[in-house]
């Protein structure tokens, strides 16, 4: 270790464009925390971000073990990023367990910095260590730091009254600390947030937090132990006022903002279930602008009481995961049967079955395009990132209401908590949903057309002269009557059929970044690949191939230029976090000898792997 | 429609029966115990003060479920044993429609039966009509969650081994705050049962015992025939004795923890050892007991068993969202925007 001067540790502050940092720990040490307060820091400073969590499946797992293990990622930059980043430059394990699940995702020469204090027997044999890994050749080849984090933290805290429990919980603020000096962040974001939290209910804590984040912050700058720190400079963003937003609180917002569009009171009936259940809990803190929540006893119930509330003419909804579309499908396809706007909200999860509820995968797209008994269309969008969550949640209900069917509002779990910056809207600038409900008893039938769009009245309750019959039983075109006829069922089906294809007409078309005119490789995604696709294009652009990207939000409809930007490329591939399903769509509706590359480990593509496969592809 | 005028000289629209009818062809078997149940809904339409438009049936699936096709009022014919959530839904939408579910033995109690604990429960304000005919109609006549063991029917050649419900103390264990009793033969009472429904504030269940002339029929023959009825039922009354029989003669003692049957006359008995009807009380104790009372031990109870006051569902969701609006302002949809830390780009 040499020793420098305060004024040559100055001089070694360095200039980097991007740095990823993954926060490891015990699920009790407050990782999430930790991350979420470095990441608004950063954003407050000007950077671009992205940010991803990795949240164990079990509540309380035992302490120190590899399933208790919690982590989030982040990547900040001076320029435009699309992906919390494949492997971090810098892992901060707070104990032998943390270090042992994610040490395989570093890349050699990638900065460790360890809490030394919970290297003790008992933790290492519980992380499944024969030996210490600080002793032996393990991180050979790894820049180690080895901070005695948990002692550091508790002779902070001497003098500060509380208990040693309660000492042992602010040790994650010294990590942040350290990380604040490593990277040159100020402290005051993270100083105000510790005082709103704890300021008033419980000064003493708040002071301890305050001592502690301070102490990790002079450790780093004193102690000389690193060689350098670290500045990342401002990106350029478009000008406006930035909030950092997750997939689910613009999600959450968006539909709120919807409902101010239409002028029609949102309604969110939903069963807890993983990872949807944020959207639940992000609405029933909406009541002031007049959202209603109903925390149902099922699945089933969930979406019965929402397509209760759109028939009553509010703005029904219900949210779950994959296993809950499972349940769901039977009213989904009563919503198709009966016309109603529904927006079904689909934050997929890996595996069939429970399968893991707190991982990513695209497992759900065919069964939402298909999974109900007969013809049973319905429309289906997926934003492709967070802050694009929010637009999709209102396009979801802009289609609902005026095509008058349910839509499937397609997120995952990666996209729900990831989270960036978000460019704040201007409300007043967003087109109006127009809810256009029936009023006139003279003209009104309930299964009469509209020319254009083919969709039926919205005739609520209330109205008097329009009181009518719905069901799930087939009806009569035009008339509404029960209706078993041949020729009737025939023509109707075609109808809703018809219907949702017509919204084709009403979508903008599929843009491609690169190569419009055409090229060597066209790659397809949707969804939350869109980063890791993005900058996969970007790399292999820069080495000078022909490789565009296209992104499909609207997945049911899809465009209608998508078959013919298909044709323009050589080649294409689709990279989906499942065995092909976009990938089956695509080559059976155009004929387009496309190739898929899957990846089904729960956690997201690596932009590397993309970059390979699209390398062989094009050489 | 029938105008009026008033005294005021005003015209005024008075709605009969007729208002409620539907244009579409009812589709029951000719001799089903439903025809009654429609026309009594129909019938007691008018007199619930609510305009038309403003009330709206909703049904699951299975012969009853039918029912909303058939009244002139919104409708909307669902899936099986789902109407509890359509109707909770709308009804939480839209607090002011007087919704109402029609639903079956099986399609509340087989398929439907967690929604129905549910709505129960919440005293979500719904009035919720169950046809229980013991027996599985649309299918063709499989037995039913409620037919008696060793009911003999197409998917139970040697009769059925599962244990039947009571409909009405399923109500009872979901906390169900209004419970009553009719049945298809008895037009007048079932009219007042339904009147009761309505009147109530919360979620009301009424069990019809409905005849299915095709598959079940006669089922409750024994105790509902003309000439036996007033032997083998009891037409409870509130703040009245529980007494019946052609000479009224006949009563329900408590003894210990047990009803009992009793003989005015006989053995001292008087008409004040005869347990008096209330079905206000907040103990459930003795409308369970009413329950589960059924022939030939008891004669079978009907009229309403239990009528109690519980905040509802719907109008605890109306005052959390006035609270929310009260205490925080209304929503502010920009401020919300910028909630936390926001940041400025130049």
């Amino acid at each position: 270790m040499t020793t420098l001067t305060r004024e040559e540790a100055d001089q070694q502050t360095k200039d980097v464009d991007r740095v990823t940092i993954r926060f490891a720990g015990d699920s009790g040490d407050g990782m999430q925390l930790t991350g979420t307060q470095f990441t608004k820091t950063s954003a407050v400073f000007g950077n671009d971000i992205s940010t991803v969590p990795d949240i164990p499946a079990e509540i309380r797992a035992p302490q120190g073990s590899l399933p208790g293990v919690s982590a989030f990622q982040l990547s900040f930059s001076s320029f435009d990023i699309y992906t919390p980043g494949d492997q971090p430059d810098v892992l901060v394990a707070m104990n032998p367990a943390a270090l042992k699940v994610h040490l395989p995702d570093l890349p050699k020469g990638a900065m460790i910095i360890v809490n030394t204090d919970e290297f003790n027997e008992a933790n290492l044999k519980k992380a499944g260590y024969p030996a210490n890994p600080l002793d032996d050749d393990t991180l050979d080849g790894y820049r180690v730091y080895k901070v005695p984090i948990g002692t550091m933290n508790a002779r902070a805290l001497r003098d500060s009254g509380l208990n040693a429990q309660e000492i042992d919980r602010s040790k994650n603020m010294f990590a942040l600390g350290l990380m604040f000096w490593m990277y040159s962040r100020p402290l005051d974001t993270t100083v105000k947030y510790i005082e709103e939290r704890f300021g008033r209910r419980n000064p003493k804590v708040a002071e301890a937090n305050l001592a502690v984040l301070k102490a990790g912050y002079n450790y780093g700058e004193t102690t000389e132990m690193f060689a350098a720190h670290y500045h990342v400079p401002k990106a350029r963003l478009a000008p406006g006022t930035y909030r950092q937003i997750s997939g689910n609180e613009a999600t959450a917002l968006g539909f709120l903002t919807a409902s101010k569009l239409a002028g029609r009171p949102l309604f969110y009936g939903s069963y807890p279930i993983t990872p949807a259940s944020d959207v639940l809990h992000q609405l029933s803190s909406f009541k002031r602008f007049g959202v209603k929540t109903f925390q149902a006893e099922d699945e089933i119930a969930a979406i019965g009481s929402a397509i209760g509330a759109s028939f009553g003419g509010s703005m029904g909804m219900t949210g779950t995961s994959g296993p809950g579309i499972a349940l769901k499908s039977e009213g989904i396809g009563l919503a198709v049967m009966v016309e109603l706007p529904l927006v079904i909200i689909d934050v997929q999860r890996a595996g069939p079955s429970t399968g893991i509820p707190t991982k990513m995968e695209q497992g759900d797209l065919l069964q939402c395009m298909f999974g109900r008994n007969s013809v049973a269309p319905v429309a289906i969008v997926a934003p492709a990132t967070s802050g694009d969550a929010f637009y999709m949640a209102i396009e979801a209900w802009r289609i609902a209401i005026k095509y008058r069917t349910p839509v499937i509002f397609l997120s995952d779990f990666y996209l729900g908590y990831g989270a960036e910056p978000w460019l704040i809207p201007d409300i007043s600038t967003l087109p109006k949903i127009d809810p256009d409900f029936a009023t006139d008893p003279a003209t009104f039938q309930p299964f009469k057309r509209d020319e254009k769009t083919l969709a039926r009245p919205w005739a609520i309750p209330g109205t008097p002269g329009l009181e009518h019959r719905i069901g799930g039983l087939e009806k009569g075109n035009i008339d509404g009557n029960v209706n078993y006829e041949p020729a009737n069922h025939d023509l109707m089906t075609r109808l809703r059929f018809e219907k949702i294809a017509r919204i084709a007409d009403d979508i903008p078309p599929l843009d491609v970044f690169g190569d419009e005119e055409g090229g060597d490789l066209l790659v397809l995604g949707w969804g939350s690949t869109y980063g890791v696709i993005r900058t996969a294009v970007q790399r292999a652009r820069a080495q000078g191939k022909s490789v565009s990207h296209a992104h499909i939000r609207h997945l049911n409809p899809m465009p209608k230029n998508v078959g013919e930007v298909l044709k323009r490329y050589k080649k294409v591939l689709i990279p989906e976090n499942n065995m092909g399903q976009l990938l089956l769509l695509i080559r059976g509706e155009f004929l387009v000898d496309a190739q898929g590359l899957h990846r089904i480990t729960g956690r997201p593509f690596m932009i590397a792997e993309i970059e390979e496969k699209i390398l062989e592809m094009v050489d | 429609m029938v105008t009026t005028n008033r005294a005021d000289g005003e015209a005024i629209k008075v709605l009969t029966r007729k208002d409620f009818v539907s244009d579409e062809e009812v589709r029951w078997c000719p001799g089903c115990g439903d025809y009654s149940i429609l026309a009594q809904t129909q019938r007691v339409m008018p007199d619930l003060g609510v305009p038309r438009e403003n009330i709206v049936f909703i049904s699951g699936i299975g012969c009853s479920s039918r029912l909303p096709y058939y009244m002139n009022t919104y409708g909307f014919h669902s899936i099986h044993g789902r109407a509890p959530t359509i109707a909770s839904g709308l009804k939480a939408a839209r607090p002011e429609l007087s919704v109402w579910v029609i639903t079956g033995d099986g399609d509340a109690l087989s398929i439907g039966g967690n929604h129905i604990l549910h709505v129960l429960r919440r005293n979500m304000d719904l009035q919720i009509v169950l046809h229980n005919n013991e027996v599985y109609g649309l299918t063709k006549g499989q037995y039913s969650p409620t037919s008696p063991v060793g009911t003999v029917k197409v998917s139970t050649p040697m009769g059925s081994i599962d244990w039947p419900l009571k409909p009405l103390a399923v109500a009872l264990g979901a906390e169900a705050t209004f419970v009553a009793r009719s049945l298809d033969a008895e037009p007048h009472h079932m009219v007042e049962m339904l009147k009761a429904a309505h009147d109530h504030r919360g979620a009301s269940f009424v069990e019809i015992y409905q005849n299915c002339n095709i598959y079940n029929d006669g089922a409750f023959e024994e105790f509902t025939a003309k000439d036996v009825r007033a032997d083998r039922m009891l037409y409870l009354k509130q703040g009245e004795p529980m007494i019946f029989g052609k000479n009224r003669d006949k009563g329900i003692r408590i003894n210990g923890l047990r009803p009992e049957v009793v003989e005015i006359g006989k053995d001292g008995i008087t008409e004040a050892d005869i347990l008096v009807h209330d079905a206000t009380i907040e103990d459930p104790t003795i409308a369970f007991m009413l329950t589960r009372m059924d022939w030939p031990e008891f004669p079978v109870p009907v009229g309403v068993i239990r009528k109690v006051q519980r905040p509802t569902y719907n109008d605890l969701m109306t005052q959390q969202i006035e609270k929310a609006i009260e205490t925080q302002g209304e929503g502010d949809i920009d401020a919300l925007f910028r909630q936390g830390d926001v940041w400025e780009v130049e």
